[in-house]
């Protein structure tokens, strides 16, 4: 048996193609997948859990890759909401465009965004490490709890709104932040860590340029006098 | 008329004197504690249970039970089945129950290991389900539930796809009843080790999760989002909507229209082991309201027969049960019914030889047993909502799991001698058909004739059937 398996979507369904990866890849000795004409179809390659690598040829719909571990999933194309949605591990890459939510609660891997991300890029990020080669949009790291968000564009309003423990680094403008959100001195870790994550999602960039955006902590416990004024 | 002149007129009371006292009805003792203390601590008020207000209950509502017009069936000799088929829409694996009463979700975080642990067990024995919560599945709750759903929640605390694919049905949590529109919230005193871990949290802060799933937010996106939890679990677990009960009729339809398998309703008199007093009391309709709205939404879509409906919020007895089934549930859901019979607000916790009163511990809460909603300390007296080592002792998994067990025995029991009583042999047989209401609010919620009448408040004859 072939070592490269090919799914055309223009054939199969995708509950084909997600029954495929759930009962048979696993186990065999199937190490890449070739998805063809996804044309905007959604929930591609959920919840796979083994080390595969999937190439989807064309643009995709919301929430592929979700719940994703081990598996290496590369889109050619944009993809909808949602992308690598509570990835626990693996790596997810975009070779063009995420909409809204990319990388949503993630809890680890590498999610790498070649163009621009939308709105909520890394909102809840539980952990992943998340890098966007372009632009994000406005209340990116929304409720990000930990993990690392390397953004080598510009960010929307309100970036890392209510932070906990994840770390935004930006290589551009920052149109505002969010509640909770500060800007902190770039340290010689935060430059290595930004220079790591750069090489993991092969983008290139000035490492020492870029600023740090964290969690002020001040709303980690009930501020009664703070009018809404954080 | 002239007053006789040897009469006198009564004499007027001294200025203060206690019996002529006028209190405002506005600004009752209630309201002006409220106000006192506002003044004080500048912080709205933040508590546990749900909605104590009076508000329209099944208790408005009496069976007409058999009599020359209706066969009854023999109390205790002919059969009268309760078992319960969920999901059975999209799912290739339903969830099958002995009773129509599950456990609610309630988070560990907010209860204890050894109360989740208890309710596990006393639900396996009883063929019922529990339900995990805000901040993840724990592997005691796994293994002491032979029935686990597993919550899909906007704060996604430690969710991750090997617990979905072990559990038995997934829940997306939209809102619960103590709290439509807010989100969870845990103190900083129950963020322990433990807890702060399985969320990926700090320990020890204040804890409020989102109101808004982050990958989903209008009904298009959910019905997609529920797409993509049955292509992981490969179209074999139910999927539930759970929504905290207000807009239910247009909420029940864009559920079903979304691909849910199961609705559930959350109605005000829902419990929660934290939130703002101002969500409990004033936010939401009563689950006697909650549910004929749901029916009807069900079935103007012809839905009633294919989408179970779960019904949730102040549910107590058997007669409560039945009296949701009657209307149209197919289950009931039971949260802090179910932490009363593991020993919530009792004045003793048992260590397993002997009752150890614990009042002085519920007075340093500030309250006493009986009246106790102080969850969100995380000092509970009985070692139900805590996450305190010492104060976790105190509840016994396996004693209290068979009070829970006792509890729902009897709430079954009940259901089906009304059941019986009503002539049938199948709980689920129950109808609308078979009520009566006490008071015109209940007739007018619960959609049923007001007692000795064929009047439904609301309600056309051509649209009862029935002439007034």
């Amino acid at each position: 048996m072939s070592d490269t398996v090919s799914f055309d979507l223009a054939q199969v369904s995708v509950r084909e193609l997600n029954r495929y990866f759930h009962s048979e890849l696993p186990g065999s000795e199937v190490t890449r997948i070739s998805v063809q004409n996804p044309n905007g179809r959604h929930s591609i390659g959920v919840g796979l859990d083994c080390p595969v690598e999937v190439e989807i040829h064309g643009h995709a719909g919301y929430f592929i890759a979700g719940m994703n571990k081990q598996a290496k999933v590369t889109v050619h194309g944009n993809v909808g909401w949602s992308v690598g949605e509570n990835m626990m591990s693996g790596e997810v890459r975009v070779n063009g465009h995420a909409s809204e939510s990319a990388g949503a609660s993630a809890h680890g891997g590498l999610l790498a965004i070649d163009g621009d991300a939308s709105s909520r890029c890394g909102i809840s990020l539980k952990g992943g490490n998340l890098v966007v080669a372009g632009d994000v949009g406005h209340f990116s790291a929304f409720m990000a709890q930990a993990g690392t968000m390397v953004v080598c564009g510009n960010a929307g309003a309100n970036l890392g709104d209510s932070l906990y423990e994840a770390v935004v680094y930006v290589g551009g403008a920052i149109d505002s932040l969010g509640a909770d959100a500060r800007e902190e001195p770039m340290e010689a870790t935060d430059v290595e860590a930004v220079r790591g994550l750069l090489a993991e999602a092969g983008f290139e960039g000035d490492a020492g340029s870029f600023r740090r955006v964290a969690s002020a902590r001040s709303l980690y416990h009930w501020n009664a006098e703070a009018h809404q004024e954080y | 008329m002239n007053v006789p002149s040897e009469q006198t007129p009564p004499p007027v009371p001294p200025a203060g004197d206690p019996e002529h006292l006028e209190a405002s009805a506005s600004f009752d003792a209630d309201v002006m504690a409220y106000i006192r203390r506002a003044t004080q601590c500048g912080l709205y008020d933040i508590r546990g249970m749900g909605a104590k207000r009076r508000l329209p209950t099944f208790d408005d509502l009496v069976f007409l039970t058999a009599s020359a017009s209706r066969y009854p069936l023999e109390g205790y000799r002919e059969q009268c089945t309760s078992r319960t088929v969920l999901g059975a829409r999209f799912a290739k694996q339903p969830i099958e129950l002995e009773i129509p009463v599950t456990i609610a979700g309630m988070s560990f975080g907010s209860l204890s290991a050894s109360a989740k642990d208890a309710l596990g067990r006393a639900a396996s024995e009883m063929g019922t389900s529990t339900t995990t919560g805000d901040g993840g599945m724990t592997p005691e709750e796994r293994r002491s539930s032979k029935t686990l759903v597993y919550q899909c929640l906007p704060s996604r605390y430690g969710f991750n796809p090997d617990d979905l694919r072990q559990a038995d049905a997934i829940e997306i949590v939209i809102g619960q009843g103590a709290k439509p529109g807010g989100g969870g919230m845990l103190l900083g005193q129950k963020v322990s080790p433990r807890v702060a871990g399985m969320r990926t949290l700090p320990e020890g802060i204040d804890q409020r999760s989102a109101c808004r799933h982050p990958d989903w937010t209008g009904p298009d996106d959910l019905a997609i989002k529920i797409e993509e939890l049955r292509e992981i679990t490969d179209w074999e677990k139910p999927i539930y909507v759970k929504m905290g009960a207000t807009r239910v009729f247009d909420d029940v339809k864009l559920a079903v229209k979304a691909g849910a398998d199961v609705v559930v309703i959350d109605g005000m008199q829902g419990g929660t082991a934290a939130t703002q007093q101002v969500y409990i009391e004033h936010t939401g309709i009563p689950t006697l309201a909650a549910l004929p709205q749901a029916v009807e939404a069900l079935e103007e879509m012809d839905m009633a027969q294919e989408v179970g409906l779960i019904i949730s919020g102040g549910i107590r007895t058997g007669a409560d049960v039945a009296k949701a089934l009657a209307l149209g549930a197919d289950a009931v859901s039971i949260g802090q019914a179910a932490l009363i019979a593991l020993g919530c607000n009792n004045r003793c916790h048992h260590d397993g030889t002997d009752w150890i009163d614990v009042t002085d511990d519920y007075r340093q809460l500030g309250t006493g047993p009986g009246f106790c909603h102080h969850c969100h300390t995380g000092r509970c007296p009985v070692g139900i909502t805590t996450q305190d080592e010492l104060l976790e002792q105190r509840l016994l998994p396996e004693q209290a799991a068979r009070w829970v067990c006792n509890y729902l025995q009897v709430l079954n029991m009940e259901v089906t001698t009304l059941a019986r009583a009503c002539g049938k042999s199948d709980v689920h047989h129950l109808e609308r058909e078979d009520l009566a209401a006490l008071t015109v609010e209940a007739a007018a919620m619960a959609r049923v004739p007001l007692a000795g009448t064929s009047w439904i408040p609301g309600c056309d004859a051509s649209d009862t059937g029935s002439g007034s």
